[in-house]
Formats: structure tokens, C-alpha cells, sequence
């Protein structure tokens, strides 16, 4: 962590309607080095019953974490770069409190490790200037990870937002969800 | 960054700290049974016991684990006392002394830890109360006069009498080089460690010098002058003798003061994983949460009406316009409702793409 090519002009950019639900980020993010051959990102069939509907979901790595403000042990931790760390080994006591606090439903708790585990944006691909695994094997662009500039030229009528309304509480995330042209926060509540 | 004293913590751990000195005076009979040669880690191990508590008092009045501490303990004491000890026993038993949460994240990786803790926890068993005055060790007067008698050893606690066995039995061999079986268990974790560290991807990336790879090379370094002190005065004519003893003291004194704010600290937090696994079976016997969208159980009731009060505490209102909370929600739930939202908001932006 301490030296490091981190590329700060480098975003991560999601679009769940892109997603076809194809898996390859699941076995594409086992292959990440942090994770111990555990896959960490999410792919959810919404409403499988009426809809072919799929979403991706990564660690949306929030400017104020909640997973980390509400972890008793002071596992969790968020670097200069804004990446929210997975759980320290050491310090996890696999309480859950992230798991059902993360207004994304993001860390996963690894029963059989007694521990939370997380995507850290594929920390070390990320921090050597390596784009994140799934957003590497991606086929349909849900996951986009690279410069501003790009994804403004390769989707012109989207936007870039990273402000979500959970009722009372909005938040605001290093990661991007792609939305349409113009729009400014994403309301799920 | 700032520092302010909290004075709660500091009070507590003044208290703590002076009831162990009080402890320590009268217990080695007046300073009768300390070993002055031992000064400089006295106050070492006096200065830890401070920082210990102190930073473990601040990190209690962290909401989340202010809450955790008091559910554990209201659970204790209410109901079934016993049912309750014996459940934290094994687990204590289980997940601290041999650690079995770790040994699922890799074989190699339990027995370099367990070798690592056991040998770190039988060497603090042994050299705190030494230290303190706490334990020492006597020569039978008896048997110390008589040229033809094999001498006899006393071990006394607080100057209590504890055991006894003769000089040069198996026993005595063990029981004096006690810390040298510790130091060879810590080496051999700390190096197995400290190769995994060296040489796995996903650690080099996210480890840091001093909080990942320094407390191994510190332990490495306690263990090796310990050892070096044996092998001193047994295979080498007590050569060297002075240098390995100011190292070790060094060493061991930077560990004990580094012990409340480094790495170390997980030790001391540790057990606060026995009181997660009593919040879990306590709050299963009282109900399950059922995710409004999902419609299964996700987690204990208990565990989402917790978290609803310690988020506030912390600073975040998931209250939801009718009075529920985003909280209700599972994990699966909340992706499912983030993916609807996105949805509906590209169907009224007019397309699905763009």
C-alpha cells in the first residue's frame, strides 16, 4: 500500500442494464489476488420470475463508508485513494454489522472464515495501474473502468452519478452508476 | 492528526494501572521477591497495561462495539448464567486458544498463527508475572546445604509456595527453558508469515511495513536474542552475553509499548468475537428478520433494530418515508431495489441504453 501506481484519473463506471447476467466477473474476480479465490462482486437475478433482468453490483466504495463506521472492531478502512478496504483479518470478529448496514448490500460474510470479505477494487491491480478484474472481462461494458473522457465519448447520452437516496440518508460513492443524460442523484427510496 | 486525551479512558486505565502496581508490591512481598535486573521491563510492561486499557476503554465507547459489549453481557447475566459460561468456554477454547476460525483460510496459515499466538501468550504467562515479582523461584535450604543431596526448587505465586521439583530433573529442563520452546514456536510462525507476506500478491498490495511486516520482524528479533541469551551462557561461554540481553530488552520493551496501538492490539480485541457468536445464538432464540422483498430471513431481528440505533449514533438516517428503514432490507434486497431504481429511471429517461 505504500508504494503505489494508483491511477487517480481512472473511475469505475457500472451500467446495470448492460449487464447480461453472463458471470464472467464472478469468475473473473476469484482471480483477484486479494480475495484468496473468493468471489466478491454480485450478480443478481431482479424479479426472475417476470423480467430476464440482471444487476451488478461492486463495492461502490462510499466517501463517508457505513460498513466502516458501524464495524465494532475497526476493521474497515477507506486509503488516501478512497478505496474502502476489505476487513482486516486481523481485527474482523464476523459480527455483520457491514454486511446488513451497507445501503448496497455489498460485503459478504464468509461463514466458514468467521469474517467479512469485500471487493477492494481489485487493490492489487488497482494500485500497480491495472484496471479491476471484472471490469477487464466485461463483455457488454456494464463495468467500465478508465478515464472520464472515455466513457463521456463512448456514452454520450449518459451520465456519470455517484449520489443515491435511501430515504433520509444520501450517500455518495467514488464508484459511477450510469444514468440517463442530465441526471444528478439516483433515488431508490 | 489530532490527539485529544480522553479523560473517561484515561481514569480507568490510571486505576488499572495503579491497582497492578499495588498488586505487584504487596505480592512480591514488599519488592522482596522482584527482580531488579528487570526494571526497565516493568515499566515497559506497566507502560502496555496503561495504553492496553486505555485504548481499550476508547475503543469500547465506539457505538457499534459499546453495543456489542453491552448485549454480551446483558446476555451473560440474564437467563442462564452457566449455560452462557460454558458456551463462552468452549469458544474461548476454541477461537482463542486454538484459533479455529483461521484454520478454514488455510492449514499452513493456523499452524503458523497457532504456533505464533501460543508461543506469544505462554511467553507473557511466564515473563509478566515474573516481571511484577509475581512469581519466583527459591532454593530449598535443606537439600541447598547437603553436598550429597540433588537440590530442590521452589516456584511460589505471590510468595506462596507452588511447586517444587529437583534441579536437573526433565522437569526443571523444562520448566527453565520454557521461553526457549515459546521463542522457537514464535520463529517458526513469524517466518512462515513473514514468507506468505513476501511473497502472495493480494498481501504485498494492501500489507504496510509497520503495520504487517514489522511486528513479525520485532517478534523475530525478541525470539532470536532470547534464544541468544541461552545459547550464551550454555554453548558459548557466556559470550556476547551483554549484547543479546540489551537487544532482547530493546526489543521486548518497543513490543510492549507498541502492544495498545499497533498490530498487536488484536490481541486484546480478539475475544470480542466470543461475544459476536452469543449476540448471533442469543438473537436467533428471539426471531428472525424477514427481508420486505425478498421475503426471507436474512438476519436476527435483534441484529437490524441494533443496527438502526447505531447508525443514528454514527450519523446516518436510513428511515425511509413510511416509517420503515432501507435497513429492513436484506443484502440481496437492497441490490435488487438499487437495480429496480436504476430501471425505472432508464425506462423515464426514455431508453434503456445510452
Amino acid at each position: 500500500m505504500e508504494v503505489t501506481a494508483y491511477k487517480t484519473n481512472m473511475e469505475f463506471f457500472v451500467d446495470m442494464q448492460r449487464c447480461i447476467g453472463c458471470k464472467a466477473c464472478e469468475m473473473a474476480c476469484a482471480e483477484c489476488e486479494t480475495n484468496g479465490q473468493e468471489s466478491m462482486i454480485h450478480v443478481n437475478y431482479v424479479e426472475r420470475a417476470v423480467t430476464i433482468q440482471t444487476t451488478v453490483q461492486v463495492c461502490m466504495h462510499c466517501d463517508d463508508p457505513v460498513c466502516a463506521k458501524v464495524c465494532p472492531a475497526d476493521a474497515i478502512a477507506k486509503d488516501d485513494f478512497g478505496v474502502v478496504q476489505s476487513a482486516n483479518t486481523a481485527r474482523c470478529i464476523g459480527c455483520s454489522n457491514c454486511v446488513m448496514a451497507c445501503p448496497f448490500g455489498v460485503p459478504k460474510k464468509e461463514e466458514k472464515y468467521d469474517m467479512m470479505m469485500k471487493c477492494n477494487m481489485c487493490y492489487d491491480r488497482t494500485s500497480a495501474g491495472k484496471k479491476p478484474m471484472c471490469a477487464t472481462v466485461c463483455p457488454s461494458q456494464a463495468l467500465f473502468y478508465g478515464t472520464r473522457e472515455e466513457i463521456n465519448r463512448m456514452r454520450p447520452n449518459s451520465t456519470p452519478v455517484n449520489t443515491f437516496i435511501f430515504g433520509q440518508q444520501v450517500v455518495t460513492t467514488k464508484v459511477n452508476i450510469m444514468m440517463p443524460k442530465g441526471s444528478t442523484q439516483l433515488k431508490v427510496h | 492528526m489530532q490527539f485529544s486525551l480522553n479523560r473517561k479512558a484515561a481514569l480507568i486505565a490510571f486505576f488499572v494501572t495503579l491497582a497492578c502496581v499495588v498488586i505487584s508490591f504487596y505480592g512480591s512481598r514488599k519488592l522482596q521477591n522482584f527482580d531488579p535486573a528487570l526494571i526497565a521491563y516493568l515499566f515497559g510492561t506497566l507502560f502496555a497495561l496503561f495504553g492496553g486499557v486505555y485504548r481499550y476503554c476508547v475503543w469500547l465507547q465506539r457505538p457499534p462495539t459499546w453495543m456489542y459489549f453491552k448485549r454480551t453481557w446483558q446476555f451473560v447475566f440474564t437467563g442462564s448464567f452457566f449455560t452462557h459460561a460454558w458456551f463462552m468456554t468452549v469458544d474461548a477454547v476454541k477461537n482463542l486458544l486454538f484459533q479455529r476460525f483461521i484454520y478454514p483460510r488455510g492449514k499452513k496459515r493456523w499452524l503458523a498463527h497457532f504456533m505464533l499466538a501460543s508461543g506469544c501468550m505462554a511467553a507473557f504467562a511466564i515473563t509478566i508475572p515474573l516481571t511484577l515479582g509475581w512469581i519466583n523461584f527459591t532454593l530449598d535450604p535443606g537439600t541447598a546445604l547437603d553436598p550429597g543431596a540433588t537440590n530442590l526448587y521452589y516456584a511460589n505465586f505471590f510468595g506462596f509456595r507452588v511447586m517444587g521439583f529437583k534441579l536437573g530433573s526433565p522437569l526443571a529442563f523444562l520448566i527453565f527453558h520454557a521461553l526457549t520452546w515459546c521463542s522457537w514456536a514464535v520463529i517458526a510462525g513469524a517466518v512462515i508469515f513473514l514468507v506468505r507476506r513476501l511473497t502472495n500478491a493480494g498481501l504485498i498490495a494492501s500489507q504496510t511495513f509497520e503495520g504487517d511486516l514489522l511486528p513479525l520482524i520485532l517478534l523475530i528479533i525478541i525470539s532470536v536474542t532470547g534464544l541468544g541469551l541461552n545459547f550464551s551462557y550454555a554453548f558459548m561461554k557466556g559470550i556476547a552475553y551483554d549484547f543479546m540481553s540489551v537487544t532482547h530488552a530493546i526489543s521486548v520493551i518497543l513490543f510492549l509499548v507498541w502492544i495498545p496501538f499497533g498490530k498487536f492490539f488484536h490481541i486484546i480485541q480478539r475475544p470480542a468475537q466470543i461475544g459476536a457468536h452469543i449476540y448471533k445464538k442469543e438473537g436467533q432464540k428471539k426471531g428472525m428478520a424477514v427481508c420486505p422483498y425478498t421475503k426471507q430471513a436474512f438476519t436476527t431481528q435483534l441484529h437490524v433494530d441494533d443496527l438502526k440505533t447505531v447508525t443514528k449514533q454514527v450519523g446516518f438516517d436510513f428511515t425511509l418515508e413510511d416509517g420503515t428503514s432501507h435497513l429492513d432490507y436484506s443484502p440481496e434486497g437492497k441490490r435488487d431495489l438499487l437495480a429496480l431504481a436504476h430501471l425505472k429511471a432508464r425506462q423515464e429517461g426514455g431508453s434503456f441504453f445510452g
